[in-house]
């Protein structure tokens, strides 16, 4: 819901106001003064906080942080569970936008309340459910064992709860937008004697380009952050299924502050570089929007 | 190639868009569907076109160039269609769009790069954006957009040419100047072509027949000078134009026109099939007074009001307007020259 | 009604989308449910009023109210300054405003500790003040407060944003003074958007985990989050207590998410009429 209407927000840039409708200039600037105080302390200071214990001991210190076998094992299990998890959800976002915003069929919305459902699950309870399923007391968890295949405690446990907490992040930026661009372009590439494969790769994707990237972005920070329910069904071996994030959380609680801010740090990294990707696209997506409101006048 | 409609209805979930619809266009006609919005007209382009496909009955059939639509798929089926929003593909130059449904063919049925690149020229040629190929949709103007998408749907040689409000969303002067431009294109390629439209003038202007809808039937059928001068109902009466209603009864197969609204049938009048004179004259005149004199345009308009209040509104010469030297509030007579009058089925 | 569609891929795309997500979600979800349902009724009563959890939950209702109602006010001022206030940097402080989606949790929870600890930037400054943050149900809350901003924040956005500046030109016409024309005309307006923003808040803050379990300390009785109750009865096999408490989570979490839900649908009806 909240990315969606960050996409959608209106084209004007700002109202135009008159004195009658605006406040005077030192109550404006105490609002403004609360606002800004505020953003600063609550997340300015965090994101600061992070980067400046991470350097406390100097930069060498910090470069040593990821000289560790244990921190390179994490760098790498993280890129392959975000590795599998995004191009998993990718694919479904694709195949749950078109069978949705293509076609009308009953139970429509309930379908698409339910691509929403892991958003509103704790991350703890995402990790639960794999646990109560595939753990040694689970449900399958006996005749697992039986066959010697391991997925709690182990990497094929945090594949699937990464892919669990990402699951609906393309599907959401892609259902509206594709709801909202109509199936004419479509149906004017059928009709011209396109196959649906073409259809798809030479109109539909380059029209909505944008809002998958947007989504695929947005997907790969939670993959690549997501903690609570992969600390649920990681075990927390070292060198074996800690992440990064989990890995954070060792070094912290061993006191090993400089280490565990500056791995930290990569994370912190990780996401200014998601929220300036967002921003840039955001105003991509809103500009076009601007040029197709603009044709269709 | 002609298309035959037999017997169509639609549905979509409880509301009925098409009842029991039958309709043949001939080789190389073209026709207008005309109605108000909401009469089906959309519908039954679509499922000509094979976008939408017809509640299964017996007896129904869309035969397009003698093959029923529903037994080839989308790529065989050669419809040329133009959307009423253009539907251009908008990260493609206008080259690009054009050559869209050349490109997609099978490799074995693909003309060559040559042989496109030069049809795709010609058709530009032929919609005068020569120019413009490399331009994106958005660089373009809503009339060039429109020539554009009617380009890319000629450029497959579509068996027929199906066209849906093609110019509903441009401005009136770009409208009239397209429209004259399709009529002088179709009598140029000659391509079977069905419009839908909801502007009387533009279908009366376009079309060689008329196929006026509402409320999900087919009203009439004709050449506009039929359905002009010979509407069938009621309804295509006052969709073609505007009437004045009066009452009055039929004498002797002749409309005896009165005031009297509660007796009699109600009998319509074109504006432009009454006649105002100073003086009583004829079977029945009725008295009216002028309220307003509208003399800008090609013909000048009257309006006036009636015994017990009612609009009149009468159309005629610039010439017989000097000639009346008519003054609002003036006391007048008016008599009608033909009239229509719908009783049942018997009209005269 | 599946049989003819002129556009092709519809069994393929909705085959796969209801089974994907039936895998992935659906399934494991009703294994909770079911595994639950396993439990007597008064197993599972004994679980739930057990002091220890009756204290997490009472602290994780408590500290994430608080934390959406302080988010509800902030929130409603951020968005106001970023909608109608002109200042440098407005873009970058608008981007900002989604760190906490951005930032893992485990990160702003090992640096809002480090802030708040009693050496820290602001926990230096409060502690001689009497407050302590860190460690303390205070603590939890200001976690909550930051990872809860966002949905506040971009939910009243693009309410504000469609306001119709014609609406507040008219109240100042017909001799509203600025207050008034915000309480009665402005306030109203962005109601639902603003329940919405709190609700969402709020229901993340009742699931929270990586940004809680580190300021929080996780003192039994004292200072710990349903979420850290959770892992802690995993940790220690108890699966049964686990389960138990994460349908109740689950049970909760869906409540909200229906109210949202039912609350937007009741806004579009009464206010853009269909």
């Amino acid at each position: 819901m909240v990315d969606r209407t960050a996409i959608s927000r209106k084209l004007i840039p700002d109202m135009i106001q008159t004195a009658k409708t605006t406040e005077p200039a030192w109550m404006r600037t105490i609002l403004l003064g609360i606002a800004l105080l505020f953003l600063l302390c609550f997340l300015v200071l965090p994101l600061a906080a992070v980067f400046t214990e991470a350097l406390r001991r100097g930069f060498g210190a910090y470069l040593a942080s990821f000289r560790d076998a244990a921190a390179m094992s994490a760098i790498r299990l993280t890129l392959l569970a975000a590795g599998i998890a995004v191009p998993a959800n990718l694919v479904f976002g694709l195949a749950a936008s078109w069978g949705i915003a293509r076609f009308k069929f009953p139970g429509r919305n309930l379908l698409v309340t339910l691509i929403d459902l892991p958003f509103a699950v704790s991350p703890v309870i995402s990790g639960l459910i794999y646990v109560l399923l595939f753990g040694m007391q689970g449900a399958l968890g006996p005749w697992l064992a039986q066959h010697n295949i391991q997925i709690i405690f182990a990497v094929p446990g945090i594949v699937l709860a990464t892919v669990f907490v990402t699951f609906p992040f393309v599907a959401r930026e892609l259902i509206p937008l594709m709801q909202e661009q109509g199936s004419e372009e479509e149906e004017a590439a059928l009709l011209l004697g396109a196959s649906g494969w073409q259809t798809f790769w030479r109109v539909t994707l380059p029209n909505i380009k944008w809002g998958l990237l947007y989504g695929v972005i947005l997907c790969n920070a939670r993959a690549m952050g997501e903690f609570g329910a992969v600390s649920v069904v990681s075990g927390h071996i070292r060198g074996k299924t800690n992440t990064v994030p989990l890995h954070v959380e060792i070094l912290y609680n061993e006191y090993n502050f400089v280490g565990a801010f500056a791995v930290a740090s990569l994370l912190a990294l990780l996401a200014l570089l998601t929220l300036v990707i967002k921003s840039a696209l955001e105003w991509k997506i809103r500009a076009e929007a601007a040029l197709q409101v603009e044709e269709a006048a | 190639m002609s298309i035959e409609v037999r017997n169509v209805s639609k549905t979509f979930g409880g509301y009925v868009a098409l009842r029991n619809v039958s309709l043949c266009v001939g080789n190389g006609e073209l026709v207008a569907l005309l109605g108000p919005s909401g009469s089906g007209k959309t519908t039954l382009l679509r499922i000509i076109a094979g976008l939408e496909v017809p509640d299964a009955a017996d007896g129904s059939a869309v035969i397009v160039a003698g093959e029923e639509i529903s037994a080839r798929n989308a790529r065989e089926r050669r419809v040329g269609f133009v959307f009423q929003h253009y539907a251009l593909f908008r990260y493609m130059t206008v080259f690009e769009n054009i050559a869209f449904g050349l490109r997609v063919r099978p490799r074995e049925e693909r003309p060559a790069k040559a042989g496109i690149r030069e049809r795709v020229n010609r058709l530009l040629e032929l919609i005068q954006l020569d120019g413009l190929a490399h331009r994106y949709p958005a660089q373009l103007s809503g009339g060039q957009r429109q020539r554009v998408a009617l380009a890319r749907a000629l450029a497959i040689e579509p068996k027929v040419l199906l066209l849906d409000e093609p110019f509903g969303a441009l401005d009136a002067k770009v409208r009239q100047e397209l429209r004259r431009w399709l009529r002088r294109l179709h009598d140029e390629i000659h391509v079977t072509s069905v419009l839908v439209t909801h502007d009387q003038d533009e279908a009366l202007e376009v079309a060689d027949r008329i196929v006026v809808m509402n409320q999900a039937r087919i009203e009439q059928t004709g050449t506009p000078e039929e359905v002009f001068h010979n509407p069938a109902s009621q309804f295509v009466m006052e969709f073609l134009g505007h009437v004045n209603l009066f009452h009055g009864r039929v004498e002797s197969g002749k409309a005896v026109v009165s005031n009297d609204a509660s007796t009699g049938a109600p009998i319509f009048v074109r504006p432009f099939d009454l006649e105002i004179h100073r003086e009583a004259r004829g079977a029945a005149p009725m008295r009216a007074r002028v309220r307003r004199i509208q003399s800008a345009g090609p013909s000048a308009k009257v309006e006036l009001a009636g015994d017990n209040g009612q609009p009149i509104l009468v159309e005629m010469s610039h010439d017989r307007l000097r000639e009346l030297s008519l003054r609002r509030d003036d006391a007048v007579f008016v008599n009608p020259r033909e009239a229509k009058v719908f009783l049942d089925d018997y009209s005269i | 009604m599946a049989r003819h569609r002129f556009i092709p891929g519809f069994g393929l795309t909705l085959g796969f989308t209801v089974f994907y997500l039936s895998v992935i979600v659906l399934v494991p979800l009703w294994f909770l449910v079911l595994r639950t349902t396993s439990l007597s009724w008064a197993q599972f009563w004994a679980i739930v009023v057990d002091p220890r959890t009756l204290a997490s939950l009472r602290l994780t209702l408590l500290t994430s109210f608080a934390a959406a109602a302080v988010n509800a006010v902030m929130g409603f001022l951020v968005a106001w300054s970023l909608v109608r206030y002109q200042f440098p940097g407005k873009r970058a402080i608008d981007a900002i405003v989604d760190l906490p989606f951005a930032l893992p949790t485990a990160v702003s929870g090992i640096a809002l500790t480090a802030i708040y600890s009693s050496n820290g930037w602001l926990g230096s400054v409060l502690e001689p003040l009497g407050i302590k943050v860190a460690f303390t149900p205070l603590g939890i809350t200001v976690a909550l407060i930051f990872i809860g901003l966002p949905f506040v924040v971009r939910a009243l956005q693009p309410a504000l944003e469609d306001l119709d500046p014609a609406v507040e030109e008219a109240a100042a016409i017909l001799g509203a003074g600025r207050w008034q024309t915000f309480l009665r005309v402005i306030l109203p307006a962005v109601t639902p958007a603003l329940i919405t923003g709190f609700t969402m808040a709020f229901a993340r803050a009742v699931g929270e985990y990586g940004s809680v379990v580190f300021i929080s300390g996780n003192m039994p009785l004292k200072t710990e989050h349903v979420s850290l109750l959770i892992i802690a009865k995993l940790e220690q096999f108890d699966y049964a207590g686990a389960t138990a408490l994460g349908s109740l989570m689950l049970a909760i979490s869906f409540v909200l998410l229906l109210a949202i839900n039912s609350l937007q649908w009741w806004t579009a009806r009464r206010y853009q009429g269909n």
